[in-house]
């Protein structure tokens, strides 16, 4: 999780253009850090070519805008982290 | 060539679903409003619109892969080069590879070449959005049809 974090906070801070040390789990990546939608997009593609997943952002807005889930759920930094941790041992099992 | 409707590609040559890559043609016309203005005496190809043709060619790449489902929009560009001009009656080659399928969004690196060699390149990213109204899905897919994209992707299924 430790590392994740590591590696995701440098993609966000790179791409993204956030200072390193703003980035907190508890961060929400566009309300709290001030990414848009093209700019996650960006990060998105980092993330995917990083951990060799596909981050499933369309299911995630449709869930949030269909209201099922809110924003945070997916958009924390930490939960973001915990999601792409998921994501690897799914894909490793597969 | 359309240069004035935005058409930029004259035909779809090949599409290969298995490598995810497709390959189109397009002749410059002779003569355009667009040619009066860049340049007066010296007309060459804008390279917004090299890029625009780079960016078609890998739309259309999208579209196919994606059974035209969703509309794709050009959504950023890195590192483009153009490397030598473009004059009216050159037939350009273009060639889109995709690189990245993501949810929702699509990354293609895309080149230009002229007599074998290339003139432009870039890499383009796409969102991946359902088409905003029944009449612009018909006249992408009418596009489709005009490239022979459709039936070339039909036959290749």
């Amino acid at each position: 999780m430790q590392d994740t974090f590591n590696t995701v906070a440098e993609i966000i801070s790179s791409t993204g253009d956030v200072p390193v040390d703003d980035i907190k789990p508890e961060s929400h990546v566009m309300k709290d850090l001030g990414v848009d939608s093209l700019a996650f997009l960006d990060i998105a593609f980092e993330i995917d070519q990083k951990f060799n997943i596909k981050l499933p952002i369309d299911d995630w807005m449709q869930t949030v805008n269909d209201g099922k889930a809110k924003s945070e759920e997916f958009f924390l930094v930490g939960n973001l982290c915990r999601n792409i941790d998921q994501l690897v041992a799914h894909a490793a099992v597969a | 060539m359309r240069l004035e409707y935005f058409q930029m590609l004259d035909r779809v040559d090949a599409i290969d679903f298995e490598h995810k890559q497709i390959r189109a043609v397009s002749t410059v016309p002779e003569a355009s409003t667009v040619f009066e203005g860049h340049f007066p005496g010296h007309p060459i190809m804008p390279g917004v619109l090299l890029l625009e043709t780079m960016a078609q060619a890998s739309g259309y790449l999208l579209l196919a892969m994606d059974d035209f489902s969703r509309m794709p929009y050009f959504a950023g560009c890195k590192q483009a080069n153009f490397r030598s001009f473009v004059e009216p009656n050159d037939t350009m080659q273009i060639e889109a590879s995709c690189i990245h399928l993501g949810s929702g969004y699509g990354v293609i690196k895309a080149a230009i070449r002229k007599d074998g060699n290339i003139v432009c390149d870039a890499e383009l990213k796409f969102r991946q959005l359902p088409f905003a109204t029944p009449a612009l899905k018909d006249y992408v897919t009418s596009q489709g049809l005009r490239l022979g994209l459709i039936k070339s992707t039909i036959a290749g299924a």
